[in-house]
């Protein structure tokens, strides 16, 4: 029997965020980015007791195999960071453009979410804005245009911009993997 | 507390509205028995828990509609994370020793309550172990409260249990905290609402599409019926899986009652579906 998840409930706050979770490279590196948005529910109120992961190739498309996302040293990528949402409903990282992990596919950010109130972490992805791999990825050719929407993140001076719809008008696209 | 400033998690202590400020149990239990019975009627496999699940009431607006779409897992999905000894001090994972690197605790004496040992193994869908893997606990006190800016049940504070601990599984997949047993606690779902007592779990499998964040429950205890987080899951052996057993051979002589639970994640690992490494870059 597969063992089910539960609600990450209100009190991981303790447990799982950490200093340095969401800089997966250390702000102000020269190709480093900011990949933000805000986690909204049904109603469109932001969520502040959410807490979202991501996993990542590095800007070359390597698969990272080092460890120390919980001590960064500032100088080893992991591809693995966490941020929890603030009061606002606000997440943001700190990290690079992810590379293709094969020649001609589409990179992106997978992206995994807890909330209070969500029973199970639901899977997504953030796919990067005009990558021209985009319209030849299985998923997102799948997916109506505005569904398609939900998965791209936007781009900003900065970095990237990507929000996450729990519920409702522009719900994000989850997926599930078997 | 009637100085806390409103604060985000305050609606889960507090009274979410005023409407369910006079949400009986009764009404909330016959809403989880209705479910339950519409579950049992459907048949089939449905997923568990169900997201959609009204008497949990903070769920209602925080599940999508939608159905999740299939994706076939692509390369950065099929691996996961590495976690080691740079990660995790091996003391992490004895919560009644306190003064663990991450949580600034300062702890000398030692927390009040049952000492418990709580080990076992993560393996994948093929039974095949989680070696080298991170997880990570959180839990209420032996009163049933936890360490958290938001927390507002007048139980008191242990000032030797932060109640946060985190370890690497073995080859073999196995895990072991030591800990105390954590007491249940009311919540704001509806009126005289107890949580079950329980110890959270985040978990990492060898693939992305593995990631686990759960919750391990103790044997008999006598909440379980009343409650819509554990009752969300309406299949009753997947209720199930989440009980740890009690296990003699785990205590401790003298010393501690041990308790065992195993984790079963989704699917195979991906050496099943791809054996190849992912591809070295020149850097
Ligand atoms: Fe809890």
């Amino acid at each position: 029997m597969i063992t089910p998840g539960q609600t990450v409930g209100p009190f991981f706050g303790q447990a799982l965020p950490y200093d340095g979770g969401n800089e997966l490279v250390p702000v102000g590196r020269p190709d480093a980015i900011r990949l933000h948005g805000f986690v909204h529910d049904g109603d469109g109120t932001p969520i502040p007791d959410a807490m979202i992961e991501i996993w990542q190739a590095d800007a070359t498309g390597r698969v990272p195999r080092e460890t120390g996302s919980l001590h960064r040293d500032g100088w080893t990528f992991t591809g693995w960071g966490r941020a929890e949402t603030e009061r606002t409903g606000h997440y943001s990282f700190t990290t690079v453009r992810p590379g293709p992990t094969e020649e001609g596919k589409a990179p992106f950010f997978a992206v995994v979410v807890f909330a209070r109130g969500l029973l199970d972490r639901l899977f997504t992805r953030i796919y990067l804005p005009g990558h021209p791999a985009n319209d030849d990825d299985p998923l997102l050719a799948s997916l109506t245009e505005e569904e398609r929407a939900t998965l791209v993140a936007t781009d900003e001076p900065t970095g990237l911009r990507f929000d996450i719809r729990l519920q409702g008008e522009g719900e994000t696209v989850f997926l599930q993997h078997d | 507390m009637s100085t806390t400033p409103k604060s985000d998690a305050a609606e889960e202590t507090a009274v979410p509205s005023s409407d369910a400020a006079v949400t009986t149990q009764q009404e909330i239990s016959a809403e989880i028995e209705e479910l339950a019975s519409a579950a049992q009627h459907a048949g089939g496999e449905a997923r568990q828990p169900s997201i959609d699940y009204p008497p949990y009431r903070s769920s209602i607006l925080r599940h999508p509609t939608k159905d999740l779409r299939h994706a076939d897992p692509e390369t950065i999905e099929r691996w996961a994370p590495c976690f080691g000894h740079r990660d995790v001090h091996p003391l992490e994972a004895d919560l009644t020793i306190g003064a663990h690197a991450g949580t600034n605790s300062q702890v000398s004496g030692e927390p009040i309550g049952e000492r418990i040992t709580v080990s076992g193994r993560v393996v994948d869908g093929e039974g095949r172990p989680v070696a080298g893997q991170l997880v990570e606990i959180w839990q209420a006190n032996a009163a049933g409260r936890y360490v958290h800016k938001n927390e507002q049940h007048p139980a008191p504070l242990d000032p030797n249990f932060t109640g946060v601990g985190r370890c690497l599984t073995g080859p073999d997949g196995s895990y072991h905290f030591q800990t105390i047993k954590p007491g249940p606690y009311p919540w704001g779902n509806h009126r005289n609402a107890w949580r079950p007592a329980h110890i959270h779990f985040s978990i990492f499998g060898n693939a992305f599409t593995q990631r686990l964040v759960t919750q391990m429950y103790f044997p008999g205890d006598p909440l379980f019926a009343l409650d819509p987080i554990y009752q969300a899951i309406t299949d009753q052996k997947a209720r199930d899986a989440l009980l740890a057993t009690y296990d003699h051979d785990l205590t401790v002589p003298e010393y501690s009652m041990g308790y065992r639970w195993d984790i079963v994640l989704t699917g195979g690992d991906r050496t099943w579906m791809e054996p190849e490494e992912p591809k070295e870059h020149s850097e």
